[in-house]
């Protein structure tokens, strides 16, 4: 696989890909990840991988991110870490790397525009309060929804969530 | 009329973006957010055909570009009512302001999304600002304010959570302080209420990044922790400004509970819910009896409330 040559994995990361040659391993980014303190993320070893070019896109702790960018706030070398996670993972889903769950959700956004769209429970919950049953979104409006649709598909989003 | 004046003139005219969470699991948030905005006198209207915003840590995962060109198409909505835009969920805030505030620093990436929104006739253009609810009320309406509107003062214990994408990333946003806050603090305390401090107060609820919708037990782990932070410290509910976070917290109870037959029990509301109340509006009337941990004890100490 192309992308595990250091080099060339580098280049593929946009800004943060010259960016994260600035680590200098304090290991405040994970000293400061709240996933870190219950997962086996580890956000300094993860970067180094990258760096490294070694098998990063199939690191199961990629995903264990939430992204609430406390590494990227505290990192004393300004290096855009959360930026970079996102780059990899991207990296990763383009090349077919993705979790079923999270196609899932991709795939609710191709169809619904909605990445969490209405349930009948809710419809009733909303009847239930005096509000319309769909809410004033893509969801009442149908020519909307066409957009959301034709613009998902100009940037090739409903083939990268398809399973082929 | 000057650019500034203009400004200054429409500063409060809004449209509310709903988002995905918010209307289609928790509509008692969006009602509790139209009869706050109601009592303020916000000038406020729905932002009709919005979509997803979408999410900052799950689909901006995916592809920048379909992330920055669906967010892009969200604001084109708000710049042709020529208001700005009202959003009261942490992710549609972080996904469409920091988009906002990307591509209007960036020519070529306004460039590169343009050609996108093309396909639909449409153009991003950079004329409005995306505001977060909590920072518009303390900025714009401010708590003192809020104070003196208020009928029926709180007299609760609560643990503010402020969730993370409402302060970060803060490269671009509007410079509060990330690590210590206290401006949502201090709305909350404009109910009436007391804002307890805790320890880890400012962590993660868990939820983001997809880590909520793929692997949950992770997600559990992290607020199994928070929970634990804050029923030491002996609060009547927790307070949110977010609708993902709001479900971690408040799903995350009876899931753990489910799995471990714990007794979490701690209320979980919306700053628009809490606001609410202290406006003299029902438990029901704010959908706050519609969450998934319901705690009866705390209901009755609303309505026991002068």
């Amino acid at each position: 696989m192309s992308a595990t040559n250091g080099s060339t994995f580098l280049s593929r990361l946009d800004k943060t890909g010259t960016d994260i040659l600035k680590c200098m391993h304090c290991g405040v980014c994970t000293g400061s990840c709240p996933s870190g303190r219950h997962t086996s993320l580890n956000v300094r070893n993860l970067l180094r991988k990258a760096r490294k070019g070694e098998s990063v896109l199939s690191d199961e702790t990629l995903w264990t991110c939430t992204t609430c960018y406390n590494c990227q706030e505290r990192c004393p070398r300004g290096i855009d870490i959360v930026d970079a996670i996102f780059e990899i993972r991207a990296i990763a889903v383009h090349e077919g790397i993705i979790l079923k769950e999270h196609r899932t959700v991709g795939k609710l956004l191709v169809e619904h525009g909605h990445a969490v769209p209405i349930n009948a429970e809710n419809k009733a919950k909303r009847e239930a309060l005096g509000m319309d049953a769909l809410p004033p979104t893509v969801h009442s409006f149908p020519d909307a929804l066409s957009e959301v649709k034709k613009l998902l598909a100009n940037c090739k989003f409903d083939e990268l969530m398809s399973n082929e | 009329m000057s650019e500034s004046a203009r400004k200054e003139h429409e500063m409060n005219k809004l449209s509310l973006f709903l988002g995905c969470v918010i209307p289609n699991r928790y509509p008692g948030i969006e009602k509790s957010t139209k009869l706050c905005l109601e009592k303020l006198d916000i000038d406020c209207v729905d932002l009709e055909g919005a979509s997803c915003c979408p999410a900052p840590g799950i689909l901006r995962s995916f592809d920048k570009t379909t992330w920055l060109a669906l967010s892009s198409r969200n604001i084109t909505l708000t710049e042709d009512l020529g208001r700005d835009m009202l959003t009261i969920c942490n992710g549609c805030y972080g996904s469409l302001a920091d988009a906002n505030n990307e591509l209007k620093a960036d020519e070529d990436l306004k460039e590169s999304v343009n050609s996108h929104l093309a396909a639909v006739d449409r153009e991003f253009k950079g004329t409005q600002d995306i505001r977060h609810i909590t920072e518009f009320l303390y900025q714009e309406i401010e708590p003192e304010n809020i104070r003196e509107l208020v009928t029926n003062p709180l007299e609760i214990r609560v643990a503010v959570h402020y969730g993370c994408h409402l302060l970060k990333p803060s490269k671009g946003r509007a410079g509060m302080n990330v690590e210590r806050p206290s401006f949502f603090d201090e709305l909350v305390e404009a109910t009436g209420a007391v804002s307890v401090d805790y320890p880890d107060k400012m962590e993660c609820c868990g939820a983001g990044g997809g880590v909520r919708s793929a692997l949950s037990d992770e997600a559990l782990a992290l607020t199994e922790h928070k929970l634990s932070m804050i029923e030491a410290a002996g609060v009547d509910c927790i307070v949110n400004a977010c609708p993902f976070c709001h479900m971690q917290l408040d799903v995350g109870q009876t899931d753990l509970n489910e799995r471990d037959g714990t007794e979490h029990s701690i209320p979980v509301l919306h700053y628009t819910q809490l606001l609410g109340l202290a406006f003299g509006y029902t438990v029901e009337e704010l959908g706050i009896d519609l969450n998934s941990t319901l705690n009866k004890a705390f209901f009755e100490m609303i309505k026991d409330l002068p």
